[in-house]
C-alpha cells in the first residue's frame, strides 16, 4: 500500500509550513493523498501521521469524520446524489432510484467494472438546481433521469474528461502562496486524461494564467458555472492575481 | 467517655504532634489564600471560592456534587458529556452551563438542584442511555459504576427511546492487556484524552464520529502503552476493562486496603482489592505529592506475579543437589549453623548480607540490627551494583516530586525514566507540558524523555562527567547545545519560587553498562550548580527504605554513617557494632569469590540475574560456602541456595515503604501471607535468636515503636495515621521536617472502584506512643536531642541521653574524579526495560509475553561497515562474554555506542559488563564469526 510519493509528500510539507501548528495540515493533508490514490490508505495515513508527529490513531479518527474521505477503493467517477430537502423536493430519490438502476449498484457500491461509485449525499450546497450531483466534486445539475444518463454516457466516453478531473482531485487552483520556494504563480492540474492516480513524479504543471481552470468545453447538462469546491488547499484565482 | 475497646486496650497515649495539622479529612488543603477569592452562591450557600476555579471545583470543596462523566480533575475539562449542566443565574437571566467548563465569578448565583438544571439532568442521562446496551448484570463495572450509580441519583427512570440500538462486536481487544466494548462507551473521552494528554500516547482516538463515533485504534496499531490501564481505571462506565480482571469478582465482594505500589521506588498509592482471600486487583488512588491517581501497567498487573506457581512457599533445605521441602524449625537451624561456623572462621567479616529492596522499612530495619548484631557483620548492601553509593544517595540535598515539577530546571543524569519509574515520566511529562519546565538530559542515549526535551546531551559511555562539568564551568564552550543548556541554567535561577530549589537533578545509573565512578563524578559537578536538589532515580522497589533503614555498608538505620551513628546505636541497641566499615556487594561478591566471605544471606536478590557482571555474580555465589536465600520465588540465585526461606510478599504484611523522596507511606495487608511463608522482619529476628540474640521483636508494632523511637530520621513516625486514610500521602523524612496535612477527599467518578469503606483497623496506637516521648519541632532540623528513648537506655539507669547522630551529609567529594575510559570502539548501553526477563514480569501470565525481542541498537552507519543486513543476527563480544542478538539499525543511537536492553530472555547484557571498568567495550562480528566491529581488534 502506496504512501506518499515523494513530490507528493514535498506538497505535504509544503502545507506543513503553511500553518503554525503542523498538525491544522491535516486535513489537507489528507486530501494530498487522497488525490494521490482515490483513498485513504493505512499506510499512506501511516505516512501522514510521521509527517505531522501524530499517531496514525489520531489521523485515522479526523479523517473517519468526513464523508469526503474514502477507505476503500472508489471507481473512476464518484457520483454523489444530493438527497437533501431541496433537492428532495425536486425530485432526488427518483434520481436515486434511477441512478442506481441505471448503474446497477446500490449507495456505496461500485460498479464491476470499477468505473462508478454511487453515493447518496446530503447538501451539496447547490439547492438551486436541484436535483444535482457531483461527479469527483464537480457539480451536475437540474438532472432528470435522461440528464443523468447522458451524464453517464459522457463520462464513460470521456467527453468530460476536462471538466471532471481524477478522483480525489480537490482544487484546480493549487496554492502556492507561502510555500516555501515559491512565488505567488498558480498551477492547474494539467492532466487531461482523467483517470489513473497521478504517476509518482508527476508535479504541479507549469504556471498557467490565473483562471485556466475555467477553460475548457461545456457539457451539455452541467450549470453555466463550474464552481470548484473551496477547498484548504487552494486559494482564490483572483486572489491570486492580485497579488501577481 | 465510651468503655474502652476490648482489643485495643488502653486509650492511646498519642505525644503531640504539631507538625501535623490535623483538619479533618474530607476537606481540601487549605485553599491558597485569599487573593483572588470570589463569592458565589451554590444552591443557596455562600462559598469563598478562588478566581478562575472551575465552579465544579469550587462545588466540590464546599461539598456540593455535580454529577459529571468527561470531567476528571487530572485533566483538562472539555465540557463533552453535559452532565454537569447547573443553572447560572446572571445578568442575562438563568442559563444551563456545564459546571466542568465554566469558571466561578464573582456573585455568580448556581443551582444544581433547580428545576431546570434537573431537567438537564434527566435530558442528559435519557440522552446518553440511548444507545447504552444495560447490560450491567454481566458488566465489569455492574456495581462501581458511575453510569449506573448517576443515573440512579439524577435520571428520569424512563426512556422515550424506542428505536434500535447501536450494534458493535463486543468486546474486542484493543492491547493485549484491554478490551473495550463500543456499545457501553459514552463517548465522554477521558480514555483518549488519558492517551493523549497524560501519558502522550495517543493510540486510541474517537473514529466514526457523528452517529456512530467509536474509540478506536488504528489497525495493526493496539494500544500497547505502558499506561494502558489507567484508562480502564477512569472509564466511568463498562465500556473498557482489563484482561488480568474480567469476569474475576462483583465490586461488592471485594474487600480493600490501601497501600503503596512496591514495583519500583516512586511508591504510588493504590488500593488492593481482594475476593475470597485472593489479591485480584489494584487501582490507583489519587495522592497528590506522588501519582494524582495513575499507575504504570507493571505496578497495576504485577501482582499476578505474587500469586503466580513461582511463589516459593515452604522452607527449603539443600540435600546434595536438591532442595527439600522442610520445617521453618529445621530450617532455620541449618541457616543458623551454616553461619555460625562461617562467623567462626572469620569472624562478622566472613559474612554478608546482599539485598533489601523487596524488603518494607520495618524489615530493612530489623534485617539491619540483626546483620550488626547477630552476624556481627557490615558487609550489607541493598544495593546490587546498579545503584549509587548510599553517601551519595542520602547525602546531597534531597528534591521531592512535586519540587521536581515545579522546578524552572530538570536535569537528568540517570535511567530512562518511562522504563525505570513511569509514572515520575507521567510527572515529567506534565510538568513540561502543563508548566514549561525545562529539561536537559545527560544520557548516553535517546529515552522516552528525550522527545520532551530541550537538550538532549549525548555522552560517550563513561564520560559522563566531562558534560556535566562543561555544563557546570562559567563562560561558553562545550558545543551549542551545552551553551543552551547553560543559558537554562542561568534562566532557571532568575524563575525559582524562594525557598524552592531552582534546578532538580534527576540521579541514577544511565547504564548498567558503566561503572558508577563516572556518573557518582558527574553528580559532584552537578551539586555546585545554584539552588540544585536531588531527586533519586533509582528504580529498585523499596531501596530507599532499605537504605534509610540502615541496609548498606557504613550506613546506620535513621540516615547515619556508622561513625556517627555508633554511640547512639550502642546505646540503644545494647551492644557493640562491627568495628569496621563493610564492603559494598561488589566488594561482598569479590571477596566471596577469594573465598572470604564463607556465607552469603541474599534477602530477595538475584545477583545471578541482575548484577551488573554475571561473571562476578557467579564466582561470588560459587565462592561463599554457603548461601541463605530469603525469597518469595525460586530465581537463578536463590535455587542455588542451602537455605531457602519463604517471605511474606507485598500485600502480604502490613508495614511502611520509602520513596525516591524518601516519603514514607503505609503498606497495607490484604491478603494471608503465602503458604508457610512470613514476614522478613520476622525471619531476621526468628534467625537472630537461633544465633543467640534477641533483636526485641515478637511483633510488627514493637518494631514500629523502636523505628519511631530510635531511627534518628523516623522519630515521631506516626504510624497510626499513616495506616489510615486521611495521611495517604505519607510523611516526607525526617518526620518534622514539613508540617504534614491530610490527604483531599477521593472522587469517587474520577476513579471508580475505590470503595469508600473504611480501611482495615491495623495498628494499635498504643504500643506506639509513650506519653513521655515528645516529637521533634518542625524546624526544618535533625531531630534536637529532646527526645529520650521511651523505655530508657537498655539496661541502664536514665542517665543524660547523648544526642541523636548527625544525617549523613553531602559526601566528601575529594578522590572523587572520574575514573579515566581508554576504551576503543564501540561502548555499551544497557538500560533496563519495563517489559523484562525479571521474575516478576515472567510470573506474571498476563505481562510475561510484552517483553520485547533483544535487539542490539547501533547507528545504521555500524551495520554498513560490518556488511550486516538490518534485523541480522550477530554476535557481541566482550572481554567478559559474548552473546548473540539481532543488530538494528537506528539513526537515532549515537556512533560509536550500542544499545541492548538489559535483561531480556536471550540476551543477558549482564554476561557482557565488569563491574570493575568504567565502560564496557564490545565488537560486533557476524553471527558467522567474520568481519569484527568497533572493537579494539576488530575492524
Ligand atoms: S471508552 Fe469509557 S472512557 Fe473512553 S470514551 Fe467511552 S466511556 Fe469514556
Ligand atoms: S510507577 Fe512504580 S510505583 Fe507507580 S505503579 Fe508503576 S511500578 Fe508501581
Ligand atoms: S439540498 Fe441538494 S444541494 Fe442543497
Ligand atoms: S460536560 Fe461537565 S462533566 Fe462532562
Amino acid at each position: 500500500m502506496p504512501r506518499l510519493s515523494p513530490p507528493f509528500e514535498q506538497r505535504a510539507r509544503d502545507l506543513i509550513g503553511l500553518y503554525p501548528h503542523p498538525r491544522s495540515a491535516l486535513v489537507p493533508i489528507l486530501h494530498l493523498l487522497q488525490e494521490q490514490d482515490g483513498y485513504l490508505t493505512e499506510d499512506g495515513m501511516a505516512h501522514v501521521a510521521e509527517l505531522l508527529d501524530l499517531a496514525p490513531a489520531e489521523v485515522r479518527g479526523t479523517a473517519t469524520f468526513y464523508d469526503m474521505f474514502h477507505f476503500e477503493p472508489v471507481g473512476k467517477y464518484l457520483v454523489a446524489v444530493c438527497t437533501n430537502i431541496a433537492c428532495m423536493l425536486q425530485g432526488a430519490y427518483r434520481l436515486l432510484d434511477h441512478a442506481e438502476e441505471r448503474l446497477g449498484i446500490a449507495p456505496g457500491g461500485t460498479t464491476e467494472d470499477g468505473m462508478f461509485t454511487l453515493e447518496d449525499a446530503e447538501c451539496l450546497a447547490l439547492c438551486g438546481n436541484g436535483p444535482c450531483v457531483t461527479v469527483n466534486w464537480r457539480y451536475f445539475g437540474d438532472l432528470d433521469p435522461d440528464g443523468f444518463d447522458a451524464l453517464i454516457d459522457d463520462l464513460r466516453a470521456g467527453r468530460l474528461d476536462d471538466e471532471v478531473p481524477p478522483h480525489g482531485t480537490l482544487g484546480r487552483v493549487r496554492r502556492s502562496v507561502g510555500t516555501p520556494g515559491t512565488e505567488a504563480r498558480v498551477a492547474t492540474e494539467a492532466r487531461t486524461d482523467g483517470h489513473s492516480p497521478a504517476p509518482a513524479g508527476a508535479e504541479p504543471a507549469a504556471a498557467a494564467p490565473a483562471g485556466a481552470g475555467q477553460q475548457g468545453a461545456r457539457p451539455p447538462v452541467t450549470l453555466d458555472t463550474h464552481r470548484s469546491t473551496a477547498a484548504v488547499s487552494s486559494v482564490d484565482a483572483a486572489h491570486l492575481e492580485g497579488l501577481q | 467517655m465510651s468503655e474502652q475497646s476490648p482489643t485495643t486496650g488502653a486509650e492511646p497515649r498519642l505525644a503531640p504532634r504539631p507538625y501535623l495539622t490535623e483538619s479533618a479529612v474530607g476537606t481540601a488543603p487549605p485553599a491558597a489564600q485569599a487573593d483572588g477569592a470570589v463569592t458565589v452562591t451554590i444552591d443557596g450557600r455562600q462559598i469563598q471560592a478562588k478566581a478562575g476555579q472551575l465552579i465544579i471545583e469550587a462545588a466540590d470543596e464546599a461539598g456540593i456534587y455535580i454529577p459529571r462523566f468527561c470531567y476528571h480533575r487530572r485533566m483538562k475539562p472539555v465540557g463533552m458529556c453535559r452532565m454537569c449542566l447547573v443553572e447560572v443565574s446572571g445578568p442575562r437571566g438563568a442559563t444551563l452551563m456545564p459546571a466542568c467548563y465554566n469558571p466561578v465569578a464573582e456573585g455568580m448565583e448556581i443551582r444544581t438542584d433547580s428545576p431546570m438544571a434537573k431537567k438537564a439532568q434527566e435530558g442528559v442521562l435519557e440522552f446518553l442511555l440511548v444507545n447504552h446496551p444495560l447490560d450491567c448484570p454481566v458488566c465489569d463495572k455492574g456495581g462501581e459504576c458511575p453510569l449506573q450509580d448517576q443515573t440512579l441519583a439524577y435520571g428520569p427512570g424512563e426512556s422515550r427511546f424506542v428505536e434500535e440500538k447501536r450494534h458493535w462486536d463486543k468486546p474486542i481487544a484493543i492491547s493485549p492487556l484491554v478490551y473495550l466494548d463500543r456499545e457501553r462507551c459514552i463517548q465522554c473521552g477521558r480514555c483518549v484524552r488519558f492517551a493523549a494528554e497524560v501519558a502522550g500516547d495517543p493510540l486510541i482516538d474517537f473514529a466514526e464520529r457523528g452517529d456512530m463515533t467509536e474509540v478506536a485504534t488504528f489497525p495493526e496499531e493496539p494500544y500497547s502503552s505502558y499506561f494502558s490501564g489507567n484508562v480502564v481505571q477512569i472509564c466511568p462506565v463498562g465500556a473498557l476493562t482489563a484482561k488480568p480482571y474480567r469476569f474475576k469478582a462483583r465490586p461488592w465482594d471485594l474487600e480493600q486496603v490501601e497501600s503503596t505500589c512496591t514495583t519500583c521506588a516512586v511508591g504510588c498509592r493504590v488500593a488492593l482489592q481482594s475476593s475470597q482471600g485472593e489479591l485480584i486487583r489494584m487501582i490507583g488512588v489519587d495522592s497528590d505529592p506522588v501519582n494524582w491517581g495513575w499507575l504504570c501497567d507493571k505496578g497495576r498487573w504485577g501482582y499476578e506475579g505474587w500469586k503466580g506457581a513461582g511463589r516459593v512457599t515452604v522452607p527449603l533445605v539443600r540435600e546434595g543437589d536438591q532442595l527439600v521441602e522442610s520445617s521453618w524449625g529445621e530450617a532455620l537451624a541449618a541457616a543458623a549453623n551454616g553461619l555460625r561456623s562461617a562467623m567462626e572462621k572469620r569472624g562478622g567479616a566472613g559474612v554478608a548480607v546482599v539485598g533489601g529492596a523487596r524488603l518494607a522499612n520495618e524489615d530493612a530495619y530489623a534485617w539491619a540490627k540483626a546483620a550488626r548484631l547477630a552476624l556481627g557483620t557490615d558487609n550489607v548492601d541493598a544495593q546490587l551494583g546498579d545503584g549509587l553509593p548510599a553517601e551519595v544517595l542520602l547525602g546531597l540535598p534531597r528534591a521531592t516530586i512535586d519540587q521536581a515539577a515545579a522546578a524552572p530546571l530538570v536535569i537528568t543524569l540517570g535511567p530512562d525514566i518511562k522504563d525505570e519509574l513511569p509514572v515520575l515520566y507521567l510527572r515529567l511529562r506534565g510538568a513540561v507540558h502543563e508548566q514549561g519546565t525545562q529539561l536537559v538530559e545527560i544520557t548516553p542515549a535517546p529515552t522516552g524523555l528525550t522527545r520532551y526535551a530541550s537538550e538532549t546531551l549525548l555522552y560517550r559511555p563513561g564520560e559522563a562527567a566531562s558534560v556535566a562539568r562543561a555544563l557546570v564551568a562559567a563562560g561558553s564552550g562545550g558545543g551549542d547545545g551545552i551553551d543552551r543548556a547553560r543559558a537554562h541554567i542561568a534562566r532557571a535561577g532568575q524563575k525559582a519560587a524562594p525557598g524552592a530549589p531552582s534546578i532538580v537533578v534527576i540521579l541514577g545509573r544511565p547504564s548498567l553498562a558503566e561503572g558508577e565512578g563516572g556518573v557518582v563524578a558527574a553528580a559532584r559537578e552537578l551539586a555546585g550548580l545554584p539552588g540544585v536538589a536531588f531527586l533519586s532515580a533509582l528504580r529498585r522497589g523499596n531501596v530507599h527504605g532499605a537504605l534509610d533503614l540502615g541496609l548498606a555498608p557504613g550506613v546506620l538505620p535513621g540516615r547515619v554513617s556508622l561513625e556517627e551513628g555508633r554511640a547512639w546505636f550502642e546505646r540503644h541497641w545494647g551492644a557493640g557494632l562491627p568495628a569496621e566499615r563493610g564492603l559494598t556487594t561488589a566488594g561482598i561478591l569479590e571477596a566471596a569469590s577469594r573465598g572470604d566471605i564463607g556465607a552469603l544471606v541474599l534477602l530477595g536478590a538475584d545477583p545471578l540475574a541482575d548484577f551488573p557482571d554475571a561473571d562476578l555474580a557467579l564466582r561470588g555465589v560459587l565462592g561463599a560456602g554457603f548461601v541463605v536465600a530469603v525469597d518469595t520465588h525460586l530465581t537463578e540465585s536463590s535455587r542455588r541456595a542451602d537455605v531457602l526461606l519463604p517471605a511474606a510478599a507485598w500485600s502480604e504484611r502490613r508495614g511502611t515503604f520509602t520513596n525516591i523522596e524518601g516519603r514514607v507511606t503505609w503498606l497495607g495487608q490484604m491478603v494471608t501471607a503465602a503458604g508457610m511463608s512470613w514476614p522478613d522482619w520476622m525471619i531476621a529476628s526468628e534467625l537472630s535468636a537461633r544465633l543467640g540474640v534477641d533483636l526485641g521483636f515478637a511483633r510488627i508494632e514493637e518494631v514500629w515503636e523502636e523505628i519511631a523511637r530510635v531511627s534518628p530520621l523516623h522519630r515521631g513516625l506516626p504510624y497510626d495515621l499513616l495506616a489510615g486514610v486521611s495521611h495517604r500521602d505519607g510523611i516526607v523524612a525526617p518526620v518534622g521536617a514539613e508540617p504534614v496535612r491530610p490527604a483531599r477527599a477521593l472522587d469517587p467518578m474520577a476513579d471508580p472502584g475505590i470503595q469508600s469503606a473504611e480501611l482495615h483497623k491495623v495498628v494499635s496506637t498504643s504500643l506506639l506512643f509513650s506519653a513521655t516521648s515528645t516529637v521533634p519541632e518542625p524546624d526544618g532540623q535533625a531531630p534536637g536531642n529532646a527526645l529520650a528513648p521511651a523505655g530508657g537506655p537498655p539496661g541502664g539507669e536514665q542517665e543524660e541521653a547523648p544526642a541523636p547522630p548527625a544525617f549523613l551529609r553531602v559526601p566528601a567529594w575529594d578522590g572523587v574524579v572520574a575514573p579515566p575510559v581508554d576504551t576503543p570502539g564501540l561502548r555499551l548501553v544497557s538500560r533496563r526495560t519495563l517489559w523484562d526477563g525479571g521474575t516478576l514480569v515472567q510470573n506474571s501470565p498476563s505481562l510475561a509475553g510484552l517483553a520485547p525481542e533483544p535487539a542490539l541498537r547501533v547507528h545504521p552507519s555500524a551495520l554498513a561497515a560490518l556488511g550486516a543486513a538490518d534485523g541480522e543476527a550477530v554476535r557481541v563480544v566482550s572481554e567478559r562474554g559474548s552473546l548473540s542478538v539481532a543488530a538494528v539499525g537506528d539513526p537515532e543511537i549515537p556512533r560509536g555506542t550500542a544499545v541492548l536492553a538489559w535483561n531480556l530472555a536471550g540476551a543477558r547484557a549482564a554476561g557482557l559488563v565488569d563491574a570493575a571498568a568504567a565502560a564496557t567495550a564490545v565488537r560486533v562480528e557476524l553471527a558467522d564469526g567474520s568481519g569484527g566491529q568497533g572493537g579494539g581488534d576488530g575492524g
